[in-house]
């Protein structure tokens, strides 16, 4: 039998048992050593019993492995009332045989001690309870009640001993709870016997903020994040989340989407942001950060996504008021569930529950965006750069991992240096926008440029940013030599250069009338000309006809005077007549 | 050990059960234990002679093995074997052990002042 257990631990790595606990699976890579035992340890408060009771009702839930709960501290209806705003029912998983409850209570006063005696009770309760539901997981909370109850300690240490060696052979998984010692992990010692896993809960005070805590502090025969994992509990139960996973491997598509602003897809590249990176704004007090992140929310909704708004600085309903100017109707997206704004003041937790929240909003909502305007609140809560840069590096680690566009923006002190963003986190942006105010001729205009943009051909070129009834709109600067005209300037600027356009258009088309009288002068003298030469030709050809009706008559005048001569006179008068009519018809 | 005590034996403990008192049960106690093992044993014999000795005629004893009733063990909230209880006279006493010291036992039924 011995040698069988040797040869499977060779083999197979150790088997785990999912806890389903939100995070405590990454943590440990899969979950707790099954069929060993488990020792939670951590102060009041900590969340232990909330951890064993949790391991307890998801095994069940989701993984189908009946549960046995034995508790010193509460009964089973304090348990029952604690979980039950958790949303667990236990009454309704004991009726099903699928939990058993325990509450062993052990009063010192009413117990007499004479001789020898073991804890086989406790042994003949939990194997009772194991056979009735058919456990394969167990908690214990917290067992170092027994040594206040109990006199004999030798007795007790040894009985525990046997105890967890027991739950080993039953295989069942099991959780035992310990409290805090002054120098141990536990009052009582409990990690002696129990060696196999060991977690720590701690819950601290920094800032004026609490924060909780989880560390795998030992884990026999398996790897296991090391780190202490920001912890919450909320109205779904216990959250860990993994600090330190980030593991750049995230998958990356070429997919596009746009930013909500025609233009300014087209100086990234003419397609928008790549989906799933991280986009920064940074810039000044209202140069329009939130403005272009909003572009980017109304953009996502009207693919019919869904977005996600973190609002640190201003209240949803401002923002949506405020928003309605530019021509931005959130107010609708809102309402039909594309659009969900998260607000809080971020001094109100710590990072880490921001962080949670992130994590539970984004599991709960899915959205395929995510805005949170400003980082820089973050500060507030840590005065540690280190810490806010750890947590947002973990932020932005999670929504690439989920393939979820994010939008930070950051706010820029007056002072600093244009191009540094507050909390140092700009490495880690793939794109990063730079809103700009810049103020000449008695007016401040905005300016908007991408600082970088990885893996696009983006513009170079600085836009000026205007606000406007219809929207955000991005107009060319006005680059003259050796300067950039914004906003009045450049449009007295456009307005100069339109005047001199229009003189040049006026000059153009008077120099073409001109012309075209000139030409048409020209024809007329032509027309002219042409009706002269006509009439010459009439002149020309009238002048050789009478010509030769001259000739005729000349040549007839000489015939008759020639008859006249030589035959009779009577005819020589008549004859004289004709030459009279002739004469007369050839001058007129 | 008293001739008017009714013993039998328990069908896989080999254990003398229930033994009752003929006259008043006043003195009512449990006897909790897990099997006949020689601790459970030898903590019925130490019983009865106490009984016999100091509750001679108002005393009933009744013995729960547990590995044939294991719910029974909540109830009292049993958690070492073996455990004796006095259900009656109130209040409620728990001797723990093989009552092998019988000063203890004693001081433990309150029939010898603390």
């Amino acid at each position: 039998m011995a040698k069988q257990g040797k040869k499977e631990l060779v083999l197979t790595p150790l088997e785990k048992c999912p806890t389903g606990i939100r995070g405590l699976d990454e943590v440990t890579f899969g979950g707790l050593p099954r069929g060993r035992p488990t020792l939670i340890c951590g102060g009041a408060g900590s969340g232990k019993t909330l951890l064993a009771m949790e391991f307890i009702i998801r095994g069940i839930r989701d993984y189908s492995e009946p549960g046995v709960f034995m508790a010193f501290e509460e009964t089973a209806e304090e348990l029952t009332k604690n979980v039950a705003s958790l949303g667990f029912d236990l009454d309704d998983l004991i009726r099903r045989k699928k939990l058993a409850i325990d509450y062993v209570r052990i009063e010192r006063s009413e117990i007499e001690e004479t001789g020898e005696y073991d804890l086989e009770g406790l042994f003949v309760r939990l194997n009772s309870m194991i056979e009735e539901v058919g456990a394969k997981r167990v908690a214990i909370d917290t067992i170092e009640a027994l040594f206040a109850g109990l006199p004999n300690e030798a007795i007790l240490r040894a009985e525990l001993r046997r105890l967890f060696r027991w739950l080993k052979d039953k295989h069942v998984t099991s959780v035992i709870t310990g409290e805090q010692g002054e120098r141990t992990l536990t009052r009582h010692g409990l990690e002696e016997y129990v060696s196999d896993c060991v977690i720590f809960l701690d819950h601290r005070v920094a800032n004026q903020v609490a924060t909780r805590r989880l560390r795998v502090v030992k884990y026999r025969g398996s790897v296991h994040g090391t780190n202490e994992y920001p912890t919450l509990i909320d109205e779904h139960g216990l959250s860990i989340f993994p600090i330190s996973s980030l593991g750049l491997d995230y998958a990356v598509g070429s997919e596009r989407i746009s930013t909500g602003i025609g233009r300014l897809d087209a100086m990234l590249g003419g397609k928008g942001y790549y989906r799933g990176s991280s986009v920064l704004i940074t810039g000044s007090a209202g140069t329009g950060k939130t403005s272009i992140a909003t572009a980017f929310a109304n953009g996502v909704c009207r693919r019919g996504e869904r977005c996600l708004y973190l609002a640190f600085e201003e209240a949803p309903s401002q923002i949506v008021r405020n928003m309605a100017s530019i021509g931005f109707d959130l107010d609708s997206w809102v309402r039909q569930g594309l659009l969900r704004f998260e607000a809080v003041r971020s001094t109100l937790y710590g990072l880490e529950q921001h962080l949670v929240g992130l994590h539970k909003a984004v599991s709960d909502f899915r959205p395929a965006g995510v805005i949170v305007d400003p980082i820089t609140n973050l500060t507030a809560i840590s005065g540690d750069q280190g810490e806010v840069k750890a947590m947002l590096t973990r932020m932005i680690d999670f929504l690439k991992n989920h393939g979820i566009t994010a939008v930070f923006t950051s706010l820029t002190e007056g002072g600093n240096a244009a191009e540094q963003s507050e909390v140092g986190v700009s490495s880690l942006m793939d794109t990063w926008l730079l809103a700009r105010n810049i103020e000449a001729a008695g007016e401040r205009n905005r300016l908007l440029s991408v600082l970088k943009s990885r893996g696009m051909a983006h513009s170079n070129q600085v836009r000026e940013f205007l606000l406007t009834d219809q929207g955000i709109q991005l107009a060319d600067v006005y680059v003259g030599p050796g300067t950039v005209l914004t906003g009045s300037a450049r449009l007295l600027q456009e307005a100069q250069d339109e005047v001199q356009a229009a003189g040049e258009r006026q000059k153009l088309a008077r120099h073409r009338r001109e012309l075209e009288q000139e030409q048409t002068l020209a024809q007329a003298q032509l027309d002219a000309l042409r009706l002269k030469t006509a009439a010459l030709a009439e002149e020309i050809k009238t002048l050789a006809s009478d010509e030769q009706a001259r000739l005729v008559a000349a040549a007839r005048e000489q015939a008759d005077l020639a008859r006249v001569r030589g035959a009779n006179g009577t005819k020589a008068t008549l004859e004289k007549g004709n030459k009279t009519h002739v004469n007369k018809r050839k001058r007129p | 050990m008293s001739t008017n005590a009714r013993d039998h034996r328990a069908k896989t403990s080999g254990l003398r059960c229930d033994v009752k008192s003929t006259s008043s049960g006043s003195w009512d106690l449990r006897l909790y234990v897990a099997g006949a093992t020689p601790r459970a044993i030898a903590a019925l014999e130490n019983l009865k002679k106490i009984c016999e000795e100091h509750l001679a005629g108002k005393y009933s004893i009744e013995v729960i093995d547990l590995l044939k009733n294991p719910k029974l063990a909540s109830g009292d909230q049993i958690l070492a074997l073996p455990t004796l209880v006095r259900k009656l006279p109130e209040p409620v006493r728990k001797i723990i052990g093989d009552l092998s010291d019988t000063e203890r036992v004693l001081v433990g039924l309150d029939l010898r002042p603390r």
